[in-house]
């Protein structure tokens, strides 16, 4: 059976000034589905996923979210975010930090059993209560994974996470995400220029070369593909 | 000491700055902004000189600049590289403009000095008043807004993606750091104000283990470091910003010298 379609792009394009990023982009995104999307710096890999977060409006085209915008709820996990080692925000607390709202300063009694389940999920139990300015690189990706499932997205989106990551905690985090694809009908959008990795933890790709965007299944993703013109 | 009507409103005055120095500090510290803050309290400066030249109140004065120019600097340093030499200059811009206005109020230099470095003698219980106002002022706004300020804070990336309206945040927030300004200068002056909103709560994140945790521990520094100066400044005749800022200085040293122990350990 196939999956409904959460997300369709088409004809899309950004442009800055004097600087055309992509254009023409046309996609279609399933519930369910785990992409990897590839292409070496400056294509416009970070410009389609701040236009996917709502944070920049297309030049040209349009995103089209489905059944409709409300339903697709994002979860983002970036490589880098900028805590201070000093901080005294607990892992525990930096999940919490996405349940905003005109609500009470402090988490309900449901809220805080919501983050308990979310850091139980992702195998976080044991440093919960650790500032995560002290954690290591793989423990950071962890929790921002957990802040972004805190609020039950649909679609994930990794925006280069596991870049500087080790190859054990890369696999650890990747099946992690494999799982939550598997149990929670996630979809995924893996930014990534780890072509090993895309090709065993994702279903589809999309290249973006300079000019051109090519997409299919992982499978057809050969090497000569990937090399020719270096576009990774 | 309680006997005299002006130490009395200066304690209660103290407490409400304390409270709310150790608040707001903790925002302050999160989003690095102490540099700002100091601008800002130079402004204040300058506000309060205009307010004295126009015949106001200067805590009046103070609140106008402080409001007013805390949506410019906020809007003129939303972007980080910009943000240093952009508060330079705004900061050398007002402390000129004080200069000149009490000058042209033909105010001499102990008012300057006054208003820079706060007093104790000045304070009634109509001010104490103004003070509690504005206070709960800022505190209603920090409390409604708790959940995005301390999102945008401590994880901004988090909170942009989130689509929280983060430059909203940032004005505003300058806003209630302007506020606090203006009630914190009555006591330590202009100069020193930042003192309060920056080293409680920069001490405090060395001991604390959560936020909350970190909010209490700065306002406790806070309340430690103005009580006992005020303390000491009557015992002694010597100036209150003087021993506040001796105080919070060496709490924040200790707390930077047991933190190189834990390190170290």
């Amino acid at each position: 059976m196939t999956n409904a379609p959460i997300l369709k792009l088409d004809h899309l394009g950004v442009t800055f000034p004097n600087n055309p990023v992509f254009s023409d982009l046309n996609l279609t995104i399933r519930q369910g589905e785990v992409w990897s999307i590839i292409g070496k710096n400056g294509v416009g890999k970070t410009t389609l996923m701040r236009t996917l977060l709502h944070q920049l409006r297309p030049t040209q085209g349009k995103v089209t979210y489905l059944p409709s915008v409300n339903d697709v709820r994002i979860g983002y996990v970036p490589q880098f975010r900028n805590i201070d080692a000093d901080y005294p925000l607990t892992i525990r607390d930096f999940i919490g930090l996405n349940l905003t709202g005109w609500k009470l300063p402090w988490l309900s009694a449901k809220e805080r059993a919501k983050v308990q389940r979310i850091i139980e999920q992702t195998g976080l139990t044991k440093l919960a209560n650790r500032p995560i300015g002290q954690a290591s690189g793989g423990e950071k990706q962890k929790a921002y994974l957990a802040q972004a499932l805190v609020e039950a997205p649909n679609l994930l989106i990794l925006d280069e996470s596991t870049a500087s990551l080790d190859p054990v905690t890369k696999t650890e985090l990747l099946d992690l995400v494999t799982e939550l694809n598997q149990r929670l009908n996630l979809t995924v959008l893996f930014v990534t220029h780890d072509i090993p990795m895309a090709q065993k933890y994702t279903h589809q790709y999309l290249m973006m070369t300079p000019g051109k965007v090519e997409q299919g299944p992982i499978a057809q993703l050969t090497h000569d593909k990937v090399w020719e013109g270096e576009n990774v | 000491m309680f006997s005299y009507e002006f130490m009395r409103n200066a304690f209660a005055a103290g407490t409400i700055i304390a409270v709310i120095c150790g608040i707001m500090g903790v925002f302050v510290i999160a989003r690095n902004m102490s540099f700002l803050t100091h601008t800002l309290s130079e402004i204040g400066f300058s506000g309060a000189a205009f307010g004295v030249f126009a015949g106001w109140a200067p805590l009046n004065g103070m609140l106008l600049f402080t409001v007013v120019s805390s949506v410019i600097v906020g809007q003129l340093s939303a972007r980080s590289e910009r943000r240093e030499a952009a508060t330079s200059a705004i900061s050398a811009l007002f402390i000129g403009m004080g200069i000149l206005f009490l000058s042209l109020a033909n105010k001499n230099a102990s008012y300057a000095t006054s208003i820079l470095f706060g007093s104790v003698i000045g304070i009634s219980v109509s001010d104490v008043r103004q003070m509690l106002w504005l206070s709960l002022v800022v505190l209603l706004v920090v409390f409604v807004l708790y959940r995005f300020l301390k999102f945008d804070s401590f994880d901004h990336t988090g909170a942009r993606v989130k689509g929280l309206w983060t430059n909203a945040l940032s004005i505003t927030f300058l806003v209630l750091v302007a506020l606090s300004v203006s009630v914190a200068a009555q006591i330590v002056g202009s100069l020193l104000i930042f003192i309060l909103l920056t080293l409680p709560a920069a001490t405090a994140k060395y001991f604390a283990h959560t936020v909350g945790g970190m909010m209490v521990l700065a306002i406790a520094l806070a309340l430690i470091g103005v009580w006992s100066g005020l303390t000491l400044s009557y015992l002694t005749n010597y100036p209150v910003s003087f021993f506040i800022a001796a105080i919070e200085a060496i709490f924040y040293f200790v707390a930077l010298g047991w933190q190189r122990l834990q390190t170290a350990e």
